[in-house]
């Protein structure tokens, strides 16, 4: 005896996500969450490009400051990195309150995260100036532009986050975030905790292996 | 008694039909998110690492080698366990996990290529 089953129409709406419509994709993965990692994994050779040319050319300069201990402001930098750190455990609890539908609780986490991204960025601007009054500006020497170069891309990723954190926050606030858009905070998150991955390299071999 | 069906698509995650996979992903997905309490211990892992990092810093007289023999390892292990938690490629489809690891390795052997071209790990590099 053959039983025969239907199969349901290729165009119908699919749930992806607590109620969310969205269309059915040929790899069975969320086509945006995909496009976002694949973002980030060239974001790799973006930011592995900064961090090669800053290791051939930081003791290249004739003049003016070089890396060192002394010169970089260790402790300071500690606190940036401890407070970007901590952004991601925000991140990843926000994304985790949206995916039970706890929309309140999810808000609360995106603003803390972006108030902790803000501060990250705040702590950059302050450091940035002290090297300045030092001695060391953009062009001043070849250390300094490659240094500049690869932290204020950093800082640019940073600022673009903040940006879109502020941006689910007022969409959680019109009431457009809801647990059926949780995907969309996903999203968001991955590139987050992406930027805090950029810094773990960068602290490690920018500051702390001078 | 056989069964047939009239177009199924396979899509690799179980399901029979297209419309059946994603939604059952994502069944499977939510299950396997870890929870807060998990969350904040990988984030209290984190910090203590890099606690132990800084304390580099306050090494008299470490030598560039002892330096980078204590931080690159601490340094990859953070990497990997903010991608595998926080980003949930360790409970997430693999195609993920292939997309990021794809970049990173060509990234990796890109720059590592470059690096040793200019000879960037001879002990007279810059001096």
């Amino acid at each position: 005896m053959t039983e025969i089953v239907t199969t349901p129409p290729v165009e119908d709406p699919v749930v992806h996500d607590k109620g969310a419509v969205s269309h059915q994709t040929s790899t069975g993965v969320s086509n945006e969450k995909l496009a976002m990692w694949v973002f980030l994994g060239s974001d790799c050779l973006l930011f592995g490009g900064l961090i090669s040319t800053y290791l051939l050319l930081r003791h290249r300069s004739t003049h003016g400051p070089s890396p060192s201990h002394e010169f970089f402001d260790i402790p300071f930098t500690s606190v940036s990195s401890f407070v970007l750190l901590f952004s991601s455990l925000t991140m990843a609890l926000a994304v985790a309150a949206i995916h039970r539908g706890d929309v309140r609780r999810c808000r609360t986490f995106l603003t803390t995260t972006a108030v902790l991204g803000s501060l990250f960025i705040a702590g950059q601007v302050y450091e940035f100036t002290a090297f300045v009054k030092e001695g060391l500006g953009y062009t001043t020497n070849i250390f300094g532009s490659a240094f500049y170069t690869l932290t204020g891309f950093h800082g640019v990723h940073v600022s673009v986050g903040i940006v879109f954190l502020l941006s689910l926050v007022v969409m959680s606030l019109r009431g457009t975030l809801d647990a059926e858009r949780a995907e969309t905070v996903e999203i968001f998150g991955l590139y987050w905790h992406f930027v805090d991955i950029v810094w773990i390299l960068i602290f490690t071999i920018v500051y702390l292996i001078p | 008694m056989s069964t047939s069906s009239t177009s199924p698509t396979s899509t690799g995650t179980g399901a029979e039909y297209p419309g059946e996979a994603p939604h059952a992903d994502h069944e499977a997905h939510q299950s396997t998110h870890p929870s807060d309490a998990t969350y904040i211990k990988v984030a209290i892992v984190l910090a203590a690492l890099t606690a132990v990092e800084v304390g580099t810093y306050f090494i008299d007289d470490a030598s560039t080698t002892l330096l980078v023999a204590l931080l690159l390892p601490m340094m990859v292990v953070k990497f990997a366990v903010v991608a595998l938690w926080f980003m949930h490629l360790r409970f997430d489809n693999p195609i993920f996990r292939r997309a990021f690891v794809f970049g990173l390795t060509l990234a990796v052997a890109v720059y590592v290529i470059t690096l040793t071209s200019m000879q960037f790990w001879s002990p007279n590099y810059g001096s």
